[in-house]
């Protein structure tokens, strides 16, 4: 009896006490949030008026972007290149093949000396090759699943990767095959998401990473300290490359967002910036010069966007290709574009005429991860059959 | 009995009036709005050349390496590592 008693007192006091409550805060408030000084008061009208502005300042910006990369829109790039030679026929084949991965390859990259080849898996091995032999010369089992990137230093001495487990790591290659690389691993790269992709600038002693927070970053490989970060895209940054050492310090990201952007890379600036994809961008890739890049998308087109007259300038589809493209890389000169596609090939694009050359089947499933040898001899496709080929 | 009563006096009275927080965040996007603006700014005033020029640029550079592309020109089997060697026949 003692306790009913208690609780009905209790529920009275709880609701007296939340009246009295209301109604002193309510006295306080009144309708306009008058216990707020008067400066942050005005501070809260002018808000929504701002970004009103801004908005339409923004969109007429868009336009006048649109406007002015038109003026310069004289002539398509195949019209120019039909007074160029056509290509005759292609043959390539699969000259080798890279068993050993227990299940999907996600990534790969070459070394300078042109025979060895990093691949890493959704098995969290990141395994070191000799294309000419197919050997494998060393493997390493991450902590995490999903290795979606991985690079060669340019030493050739050390290799780069991450993927689920937010971080970019860094494993040297000793010579000695006995060794344990897992004990000499250094994390470099930090993200809030998964590790996307990653890249060696000039040196062993910088990475650039991109990942699925939606950043970029250039990090210091000895301190892990983070040199520089790049905010920009709206959704996850899928992909990235590096301008040939030539041009100079910047590097081209593609993401969910549909654009694809260019950036200083001593700034953290976003210099130019691309939307004319209809999907996510898997892949970029500068052309050799450094003056284009083309890129891959899950829209089932490759395009090629040149950076001086700052617009597309290629698109790269066929109506009988619907399955996106995952991976694209030029030839040593930029004649020839490679794609790796979701439905099992590769196909090669003649990059001035903008004609496919040759289809290349062999791949069992996804081709996933594409590129051309340092020397453009032959090039590499990894793919979610688990395995790698060297085509030429 | 009485913290609860605290924390429902403390949910009515977030009911009751706005907090700090979306005042944060209208100013956020206020700043989001002017970074985008100043963004198009700088893009807009880069200088840019024809897609005639920018074509021909680029179809130099590939007739000036073709001859130097081994995937499009094609290199005799002996100096490609990946390609296989023919065997010698000695007549």
């Amino acid at each position: 009896m003692k306790r009913k008693c208690s609780c009905k007192r209790h529920i009275f006091c709880l609701g007296l006490f939340c009246f009295i409550y209301i109604l002193f805060f309510k006295m306080l408030c009144g309708p306009g949030e008058r216990y707020l000084p008067r400066k942050m008061a005005a501070q809260e009208v002018q808000p929504s008026e701002t970004i009103a502005k801004l908005k339409l300042e923004s969109e007429t910006l868009k336009t006048k972007l649109e406007e002015e990369r038109a003026k310069l829109h004289d002539v398509e790039l195949h019209q120019v290149a039909e007074k160029v030679e056509p290509l005759g026929q292609f043959v390539m084949k699969t000259r080798r093949t890279l068993k050993g991965h227990g299940n999907k390859v996600l990534c790969m990259d070459w070394c300078k000396d042109k025979r060895r080849i990093v691949s890493s898996s959704q098995d969290g091995k990141v395994i070191v090759w000799d294309a000419f032999t197919t050997n494998k010369e060393h493997a390493v089992t991450m902590p995490c699943t999903w290795v979606m990137a991985c690079a060669y230093a340019p030493s050739g001495c050390a290799v780069a990767c991450g993927g689920l487990d937010n971080k970019c790591s860094v494993y040297p290659l000793s010579l000695d095959k006995n060794e344990n690389l897992a004990a000499k691993k250094k994390s470099v790269a930090m993200h809030t998401n998964y590790l996307s992709a990653c890249s060696f600038t000039n040196s062993d002693m910088q990475i650039l990473t991109s990942s699925g927070d939606g950043t970029c970053a250039l990090w210091d490989v000895e301190s892990g300290q983070l040199l520089q970060s790049f905010h920009g895209h709206a959704a996850d940054v899928l992909c990235l490359d590096l301008a040939p050492s030539e041009t100079g310090n910047t590097f081209v990201s593609g993401g969910c967002d549909k654009k694809a952007n260019v950036w200083d890379m001593r700034t953290g600036q976003c210099i130019q910036s691309f939307e004319t994809h209809e999907s996510d961008i898997n892949s970029v890739r500068y052309y050799p010069s450094g003056d284009a890049f083309a890129s891959g998308s899950d829209d089932a087109t490759c395009r090629l966007y040149d950076l001086r007259a700052d617009r597309e300038v290629a698109i790269y589809s066929k109506e009988s290709i619907i399955f996106g493209a995952s991976s694209v890389d030029f030839s040593l000169s930029g004649r020839l574009l490679f794609g790796g596609y979701n439905d099992y090939t590769i196909n090669v694009w003649d990059v001035l005429k903008g004609t496919r050359v040759a289809i290349l089947f062999g791949h069992e499933n996804r081709v996933s991860t594409l590129r051309v040898s340092p020397d453009g001899t032959a090039f590499c496709s990894g793919s979610w059959d688990h395995t790698l080929r060297v085509w030429a | 009995m009485w913290p609860l009563s605290a924390v429902v006096s403390l949910l009515v009275c977030e009911v009751q009036h706005p907090s700090m927080s979306t005042k944060m965040q209208s100013s956020n996007n206020t700043v989001q709005a002017q970074r985008i603006v100043q963004q198009l700014q700088t893009e807009a005033n880069i200088e840019r050349i024809k897609v005639s020029k920018a074509s021909a640029d680029l179809m130099h550079y590939c007739g000036e390496q073709a001859r130097n592309d081994p995937l499009l020109m094609g290199i005799p089997a002996s100096e490609n590592p990946f390609k296989e060697k023919k065997p010698c026949t000695i007549l």
